[in-house]
């Protein structure tokens, strides 16, 4: 790693820290209604759907209501991907998209996983990437900021029956916050090189006389909020390795900040709303340190050369180059890599499938922990806030004292809910991986260790809402697209309800004044007791499979056996 | 649950509406009127056709053209088009090769590319750049790196009964640093620098 790859790095952790407390700052008077300078169009939208935007809902409306759109949105989607080809705006002619693989699509993007069994730009027409996939972007973004801040006012409120309204947390996060960003963001990608057209795929002559067909599209509109929504869905098959969908070094450095930007700044819209920073930013400094570490061995891993390559005669100078674009170099893959997979975002801009053992070992980590370093918007500070329950806890256990955490006891139901939710991962990674590695063995591109890597990179793409792949595994057959869709609702829904149980149960409760017995959260101590539950919990839980993975693949690299 | 679905029903047309339908229409109709050429697909034309994209790399094997990086896209057989097959370069199926540090096709590949790039340029001895040996993560990567382009300058200033030195002038002319002068890697454009090549140094 040279001087300019720790240079990128530092300014990209730069940018992060800097924008926390900024747009944090916005988002808490957004979700506190101090700000409605756009009142003026909200107030119309909810009569019109027949919202009465002043009634707040129990924490059970608020996750029916969630449910319902859900549901509905899905429904809206598949149907869209069925009946494609007798509808307008699509130039390139596809066809019916299958129903497995519209019903693997349909709850992967309603989900904010987006896992793609597809191609983009071989499978969807232009209606359904706009109308379809864009809207799920944004509106699954926002259903999961609407998750956090429900838990966040149950923790900031006192002796409350309500958590919020869903459509009005939901119609705000679109309109004050994913909106605007977005469509700053489209115009500067297209000044980069994206493309936003609805032309037909351009046929061209090349230098050398061959014909070239060119994929197009409403590219850049998908892309910026993909990026910002933690959503990740190319609008290619490559995401954004693909050089209309991430042109240049400066299009990628902004598509990274998008990556973890609202992700890490809703830990600081969290200590605003609860009337204490210094909360926040004891979440932010642990899932910044867990993202650096992994950072640091992501780069090391990626500046190494395949020692198999190197004794075919090729120059180890410029690291592992297999599944990397030349304007990115082995620093801007090493971040992204990180930080799509500590977010739940799962855009790539390489294929992490060809990255080095302990290289690619670092994404599956960071989706097996929990998707809590950053995490997707919304979803990461709903599910690092149920570890601070797993961790308040275990402090509690350990002094013998009923655990506290901003002031609200935490009993029994809390943490029954709370484990639940986490227990609900190793269902989808374990048990789906293993019925999908008996089902469909096929599926499985590489020999050795690694194809099992690739399997359990997929479930744990799919449980942990991220969507990136080991793209060698075929998904797109019956057995796995149906697998992979009911991991990807385990691992939604499974956690979104005991949260927002949670959110009304805290909620409920009175706020007692700290005591000189209470466990400060704020400080070091807790952020080493956090990262250390997170740890812990993860590594008992899937070093096993992780040894038989990335770990034993590594030493038979050094070993020098293929397969 | 019925009176559920009215509220449910309605908020997603809505925002289907604005999210899927005004703001795609007004990011393009700004993109179109500001950065009309990048909002096309930045395709470069050669007496009125077009004959690709600057941001997609195309497929290039003649001994005078600077060549890309290896490219692990597929698509329909030429001869065939029931069947799949590798097709380079197919800027409508993007897909990097897939295959993991251990993979025996992975290090064969790369050990025929590097027998082949052995072959095509006698002058070298030494190690080659990783990068004209490794698929790239699109299979269009526009780019090769400097060191990518200058090992080939000898072959084609032979190929073209050009000064090398001329042929290494017009790849430092098209040699992109860093961009701000920090992010991103050096690089060299290859349609752009072949391009430049047919128009200074046309081939006799």
């Amino acid at each position: 790693m040279d001087a300019a790859g720790i240079l990128q790095i530092l300014i990209y952790i730069v940018l992060i820290t800097a924008l926390t407390p900024l747009l944090g700052g916005y988002m808490a008077k957004v979700f506190e209604g101090r700000s409605r300078f756009l009142g003026w169009f909200e107030r119309p939208l909810y009569r019109l759907c027949g919202i009465d935007a002043a009634r707040e809902q129990h924490w059970s409306g608020y996750a029916l209501s969630l449910l319902a759109f859900n549901l509905i949105g899905a429904l809206v989607l598949f149907g869209l991907q069925r009946l494609q080809g007798m509808l307008p705006l699509n130039p390139a002619e596809m066809a019916a998209v299958p129903p497995d693989l519209a019903f693997n699509t349909a709850v992967s993007f309603m989900t904010n996983t987006n896992w793609q069994s597809y191609g983009g730009e071989s499978t969807m027409s232009y209606l359904t990437q706009m109308v379809g996939l864009t809207v799920q972007n944004f509106v699954s973004a926002a259903t999961g900021v609407a998750v956090a801040v429900a838990l966040i006012r149950g923790f900031a409120r006192t002796s409350a029956r309500t958590v919020g309204n869903f459509y009005v947390d939901l119609v705000r996060t679109t309109l004050y916050i994913l909106l605007p960003l977005s469509f700053l963001a489209a115009l500067f990608l297209v000044w980069q090189g994206m493309p936003q057209n609805f032309d037909t795929y351009t046929a061209a002559t090349t230098l050398e006389g061959a014909s070239q067909v060119i994929a197009q599209g409403p590219v850049a509109s998908q892309v910026a909020i993909k990026q910002i929504g933690s959503n990740g869905g190319g609008f290619f098959n490559v995401k954004s390795a693909h050089p209309f969908e991430n042109p240049s070094p400066l299009s990628n450095l902004v598509e990274m900040v998008f990556i973890l930007m609202l992700a890490a700044a809703l830990t600081n819209t969290f200590g605003r709303m609860v009337k204490d920073q210094r909360q926040g930013w004891a979440i932010f400094a642990a899932m910044g340190l867990m993202f650096l570490v992994g950072l640091g061995v992501a780069t090391w891993a990626e500046a190494q050369a395949n020692p198999a390559l190197v004794a075919a005669g090729m120059d180890p100078l410029m690291g592992n180059m297999e599944g990397k674009e030349v304007r990115f170099g082995i620093a801007n893959s090493a971040i992204w890599a990180t930080a799509t997979t500590a977010a739940s975002n799962g855009s790539v801009n390489a294929m992490h499938d060809s990255f080095m053992p302990l290289g690619g070992l670092v994404p599956m980590i960071n989706m097996l922990l929990g998707e809590v370093i950053f995490g997707g918007v919304g979803a990461g500070l709903y599910g690092m806030l149920i570890f601070v329950i797993v961790a308040v806890f275990i402090a509690g256990l350990m002094v013998g004292r009923t655990p506290e955490y901003l002031g609200k006891k935490i009993e029994a139901r809390e943490v029954k809910l709370a484990m639940l939710a986490v227990l609900i991962f190793p269902l989808g990674v374990l048990v789906l991986g293993a019925a999908s590695l008996l089902g469909a063995p096929a599926s499985v591109q590489d020999g050795g260790p690694h194809g099992l890597s690739e399997v359990l990179y997929a479930f744990t793409s799919a449980t942990a809402n991220n969507g990136s792949a080991f793209a060698g595994w075929t998904g797109n057959t019956l057995l796995n697209n149906t697998l992979q869709g009911i991991a990807m609702l385990l691992g939604r829904f499974v956690v979104i309800i005991p949260v927002l149980a949670i959110a009304g149960a805290v909620a409920a409760k009175k706020t007692v004044p700290p005591s000189a017995g209470t466990f400060p959260t704020h400080g070091w101590l807790f952020v080493a007791l956090l990262v250390s539950v997170i740890l812990v919990v993860g590594g008992l839980t899937f070093f096993p499979v992780l040894a038989l993975g990335p770990i034993v693949e590594q030493l038979m690299l050094g070993a020098g056996t293929l397969f | 649950m019925l009176k559920e679905l009215r509220p449910a029903l309605s908020m997603v047309v809505v925002l289907t509406v604005l999210t899927g339908i005004a703001y795609p229409l007004a990011v393009t109709g700004v993109a179109k009127a500001v950065f009309p050429w990048q909002a096309q697909g930045s395709l470069i034309e050669k007496d009125g056709h077009v004959i690709g994209s600057e941001l997609i790399g195309q497929s290039f094997s003649a001994p005078a053209y600077f060549w890309g990086r290896p490219s692990a896209t597929s698509g329909a057989d030429p001869h065939d088009p029931t069947k799949t097959g590798s097709v380079p370069y197919n800027a409508a199926n993007s897909s990097g090769s897939n295959l993991g540090p251990t993979s025996k096709a992975l290090v064969e590949g790369g050990g025929s590319a590097i027998a082949a790039l052995r072959s095509a340029h006698p002058d070298h001895k030494g190690p080659v750049p990783a990068d004209l040996v490794t698929a790239s993560a699109s299979g269009l990567d526009p780019h090769i790196s400097p060191v990518a382009a200058q090992y080939q300058v000898n072959r084609i200033a032979v190929a073209r009964h050009a000064p090398v030195e001329a042929v290494r002038t017009l790849v430092a002319r098209h040699t992109e640093g860093r961009a701000l002068g920090v992010l991103g890697e050096p690089r060299v454009n290859v349609l752009r620098l072949n391009l430049a090549l047919d128009e200074a140094l046309p081939i006799k």
